[in-house]
């Protein structure tokens, strides 16, 4: 229960766990509770007591105290009914993957966890199973700043397998911080995929009344079911109202607030769908169409690729080694896509060793172009390519997936410059 | 000892004029609100594995939520789209005061926890408090009355209106910090709960940190009688009327005790419910009710009551059973119930009540009771009205109770269990440290009785004066005018008497601006008015006026002779031909415009004088 160790020692010896009922008697008074989980940041010396009222208090334990067992725990173990399946309804398999969505305060130990089963998920919100019949698997149970690229290959394989197996949509519901970077993966790895695969996430853990898990998850099945749309997507609120969602292609979003339930927009498109309250659906363009064809993840990814912020004084000497090392490299540059004429050098090496070097622009918003002035001229003459607007973690997932599923450089960059899924676009209008 | 007639402790709340607990915004109240985010709230298992009572009656309502912002007092942390800031140390320091005057122990860390309120007032779904100390004690006329907890937590957000579907609160309140002091169950008579809450309100005004006027300060009461149940009336605002809520409760509860011995003196066992659709019966009813209901849609149900008949409305009024019945099925939304108690009337006359009985299979003395509404709602609504008959066999239910403005209450949900908190996991648990209690112990504030002694032996006034102007927080005031002015005699009588009678006239003294009170103390020494004009001053600054706004509007600075003299000079020029050709006589009509320019300045017999001399020097 991650008590000091001294704290763990007084406690295991008169045999107190959490949940047993105790007496405290510290500092000439005497209190009564359950005992706690510690707090990461309580006292060394603190014990942590539930009182009969409800509130917890942390109570110093110091050399004279005295605690007793007043009562032990007993524990009662949760019921899982089985559903059944309901005839007429598409099937939509649940794959867990962790995040906020999937979180709840473990009482037991104090903190929040994303350790909600699949199945608690979808049964906190039994309305979907009114929708569709929903399968759950957990394929793993991580925050999503913990993601990294062999969790992205998972998670597609196990998408083409489950579509393959049968199923009509798959949601993937994946912790907030990077949902962007597995959106984008997905859509290049799975590719012309048959079926919708949709993200979904919450800003607000799953143990609080306000959480947005329920009804994103409730959008996100919505849109499995009459978005009529095959392509990777993620479903979040649109505004911070419970009444409105929006779908976004999984290669144009990204998170754009620290907290905000609409944090994810779509950059440099609409997004592709919005959603009201009722369920009502409005498509700003045609989605590809839901076929039964079979689903194919192309995983391999080139793990040597790196993404680099540009920022005034960055000195090429800094970058070099890590540069030089990396077959692939995406730089978000300024304005138009510019680094200082200090780094073009740097960039010139790194292509006439044979590596990728990929202009995109930190502004997000907007296209790169390297003609306008010398110094992004100079980046072209050096090797450099530019991807029009694509956002350079869109930039960075695809060039590592451009270059592992290429026998050249020069066939990974005309794979950059080639729309795979939606992920860049040469016409931007004045209201996106 | 013979045994209580009445069980009372209170729970005051108290408002912090502090910045917001988990935020920096401002802590005020806002006349405007904008926006209307949608939200709605899930009630969430606790740690228990239970999901709370309270928090699922109110969740099967199925009520949206609405919420407004405010220009400087919310932010993201209100709206729930940014986690909790670390807690005020303002608020968090005055409220280690406050338990350290009561003579509390605090503990040793701090935790935050989530208490799960889901009618919509926290956008979270739960209100943050914080246990900061226990087992304090007060003395009142001599008697000690302990002091069970003393917390620190966020104010809710403030309906501003509900049409049954949808609720809209702003957001305003939302987050201001609040003490909630808890009484143990130490008072015997109203009289008693009133003087106590008087004295916890002085206490906390001595830590000069709360917020004054109406809504600033809530009491909630936990009330119970011998054979009765604790019942817990929340959010009193007005304490005059505190006693009459005690009352009236214990009144309720005598009157559920006597059902309870009459229905199992009959031997009346609880009813099955079993809603009948009797819509057909009453299908060419004149009353307003269900002819509303049917043409919406609606139906008539009906469930029977053996054995409840003339307990729902009996004994000359004083058996109301029916009305705990009705206000149960109100939380399921519908307008009422009608039970047979009360027919025939409200438009249903006495065929319809007949041919019920019979619908019914129901001999002449049998009871029953109807709803018209939608079948859901009306059978939902039954279900509670027949389990509320049913608990009166059994014992007075424990519930949470509001306040009516006439001093009786209105059910408003189960009470809520331990059930419902769990840490907050966003606030860090926070230490109180030896350092901090010993600095908070160094500041203490003067108590109340000090204050008193104080002004009484510096400022010479006497200790009936001190004590009114310390209860109403006026102290600081005072000794600001006492030492501005040097006139404490006259500055404790205006505080004292003058500020009662301005009351008692209507006006809200507390929105006086102590700065323009000081200055009309300043103006005063000045000898710019009398003192006489003091009330009308007041009453004039209490509208809104500063000091010497107040004193141009009432027209009453005293002015010398010459300036009068000027000004009528100026009045006799400007009607030369007139005054010459009238002479003396000009004085009766020219008193008109005089006394229009200088009214409440100089008395008329002056201005005679002065503008018979002015027209002699021009007629010569």
């Amino acid at each position: 229960m991650s008590y000091s160790v001294s704290l763990s020692k007084l406690l295991g010896s008169i045999g107190a766990k959490e949940g047993s009922k105790l007496s405290v008697e510290s500092g000439g008074r005497t209190y009564k509770g359950t005992l706690m989980p510690h707090h990461d940041f309580s006292g060394d010396d603190i014990v942590i007591l539930k009182m009969s009222s409800g509130y917890n208090i942390g109570i110093r334990v110091c050399d004279d105290s005295v605690i007793k067992v007043l009562e032990q725990p007993v524990r009662t173990d949760k019921k899982e009914t089985a559903v059944e399946a309901k005839e007429g309804l598409p099937g939509i398999t649940l794959i867990s993957t962790g995040g906020t969505i999937a979180s709840y305060v473990d009482y037991r130990t104090g903190a929040v966890h994303p350790a909600l089963s699949a199945s608690e998920l979808v049964n906190a919100v039994p309305e979907i199973r009114e929708m569709a019949n929903i399968s759950a698997k957990m394929l793993f149970s991580i925050f999503s700043e913990n993601m990294n690229v062999e969790h992205w290959q998972k998670i597609a394989k196990a998408v083409e397998q489950e579509i393959n197996g049968g199923a009509d949509a798959v949601i993937i519901p994946h912790g907030t911080d990077t949902m962007g970077y597995t959106a984008a993966a997905l859509s290049f790895m799975l590719g012309d995929v048959p079926k919708p695969v949709v993200l979904v996430g919450a800003q607000r853990s799953s143990d609080r009344p306000s959480s947005d898990a329920s009804s994103n998850l409730t959008a996100a099945v919505r849109f499995c079911v009459k978005g009529n749309a095959a392509g990777v997507f993620v479903v979040m609120h649109d505004t911070p109202g419970d009444d409105s969602f929006a779908v976004h292609l999984g290669t144009r979003v990204r998170k754009m607030h620290t907290s905000r339930r609409d944090a994810f927009r779509s950059i440099n498109a609409p997004p592709f769908a919005r959603m009201d309250k009722e369920g009502n659906i409005k498509t700003a363009a045609a989605g590809r169409q839901i076929t039964s064809d079979s689903a194919v993840a192309r995983t391999d990814m080139e793990r040597s690729t790196i993404l680099l912020q540009y920022y005034p004084g960055m000195d090429p000497c800094l970058f070099e080694d890590m540069v030089m090392r990396s077959k692939g490299i995406v730089i978000s540059g300024s304005g138009l896509g510019h680094v200082s004429e200090d780094m073009v050098p740097l960039i010139r090496k790194a292509c006439d060793n044979g590596s990728v070097v990929v202009a995109t622009s930190q502004c997000l918003g907007g296209r790169t172009n390297l003609n306008i002035y010398n110094t992004g001229r100079d980046m072209l003459s050096a090797g450099a390519v530019t991807v029009l607007d694509m956002l350079p973690e869109t930039a960075y997932v695809k060039l590592m997936w451009a270059l592992a599923n290429s026998a050249s450089a020069d066939e990974a960059k005309k794979m950059m410059a080639t729309p795979v899924a939606g992920e860049m676009s040469d016409r931007r209008t004045h209201d996106v | 000892m013979s045994e209580r007639k009445l069980v009372c402790g209170i729970e005051i709340h108290q408002q912090l004029d502090t910045k917001k607990l988990f935020c920096s915004c401002e802590s005020g109240l806002r006349d405007e609100g904008y926006g209307a985010y949608y939200r709605r709230l899930r009630p969430t298992n606790s740690e228990m594995g239970e999901v709370d009572r309270a928090a699922l009656a109110q969740f099967q309502r199925e009520i949206d939520y609405r919420y407004q912002c405010c220009e400087g007092c919310t932010c993201l942390v209100e709206l729930d789209e940014e986690p909790p800031h670390p807690v005020n140390e303002d608020a968090m320091n005055t409220v280690l005061t406050f338990s350290k005057m009561l003579g509390a122990s605090i503990v040793d860390e701090v935790q935050f926890m989530r208490k799960i309120v889901v009618d919509g007032s926290n956008t979270s779904g739960f209100q943050r408090t914080s246990l900061i100390a226990t087992d304090g004690s007060l003395e009142v006329n001599g008697k000690n009355i302990g002091i069970l907890s003393v917390c620190l937590e966020e104010d809710a957000a403030r309906k501003i209106e509900s049409d049954g579907n949808e609720t809209m609160y702003r957001l305003d309140r939302l987050g201001i910090p609040l003490i909630e002091v808890a009484t143990a169950p130490d008072m015997e008579t109203p009289e008693e709960v009133m003087e106590v809450a008087l004295r916890l309100g002085t206490l906390l005004r001595a830590t000069k940190k709360v917020k004054r006027g109406i809504g600033t300060i809530r009491e909630d009461l936990n009330i119970s009688i011998p054979g009765g149940s604790r019942v817990e009336i929340k959010g009193v605002q007005e304490l005059r009327m505190l006693p009459d809520f005690i009352r009236n409760e214990m009144d309720r509860q005598r009157m559920l005790l006597d059902i309870k011995d009459i229905l199992n003196g009959r031997g009346t066992r609880p009813a099955e419910f079993e809603p009948i659709d009797v819509t057909e019966v009453f299908s060419e009813c004149g009353s307003k009710v269900i002819r509303g209901a049917l043409e919406n849609k609606g139906k008539v149900i009906a469930a029977r009551l053996p054995g409840f008949a003339g307990v729902m409305n009996g004994g000359g009024g004083n058996l109301r059973l029916g009305s705990e019945m009705a206000q149960y099925a109100r939380t399921k939304g519908v307008k009422g119930i009608f039970h047979s108690d009360e027919l025939p009337n409200y438009g249903i006359g006495n065929e319809f009540v007949d041919s019920l009985r019979s619908y019914l299979c129901l001999s002449e003395h049998e009871a029953f009771v109807i709803c018209a509404d939608r079948e859901k709602k009306a059978t939902d609504a039954l279900r509670v009205a027949v389990e509320r008959a049913n608990i009166a066999l059994e014992c007075v239910p424990e519930e949470t109770r509001d306040p009516l403005p006439d001093g009786t209450t209105k059910y408003s949900r189960p009470l809520p269990g331990a059930a419902r908190m769990y840490p907050e996991t966003d606030v860090p648990p926070m230490i109180i440290t030896a350092d901090r209690i010993r600095t908070i112990e160094e500041n203490m504030p003067e108590f109340p009785e000090e204050i008193e002694k104080r002004l009484v032996s510096r400022y010479s006034i006497n200790t009936q004066q001190a004590g009114q102007i310390v209860r109403q927080s006026r102290d600081e005031l005072f000794v600001k005018i006492s030492e501005a002015s040097g006139m404490p005699a006259i500055a404790a009588a205006v505080l004292t008497n003058t500020y009662t009678e301005l009351e008692h006239e209507g006006l809200n003294m507390g929105s006086v601006d102590d700065g323009h009170v000081l200055r009309m103390f300043d103006l005063l020494k000045a000898g710019r008015f009398s003192k006489e004009a003091l009330p009308s001053l007041l009453r004039e600054m209490a509208k809104g006026s500063d000091a010497d706004g107040a004193i141009r509007a009432l027209g009453i600075e005293a002015v010398d002779s010459d300036e009068a003299s000027r000004v009528i000079a100026a009045i006799v020029k400007e009607r030369e031909d007139f005054v010459k050709s009238k002479g003396q006589d000009a004085i009766g009509p020219l008193m008109g415009p005089v006394m229009g320019a200088l009214r409440g300045k100089i008395d008329g017999k002056q201005a005679n004088e002065i503008l018979a001399r002015e027209i002699k020097k021009l007629t010569g």
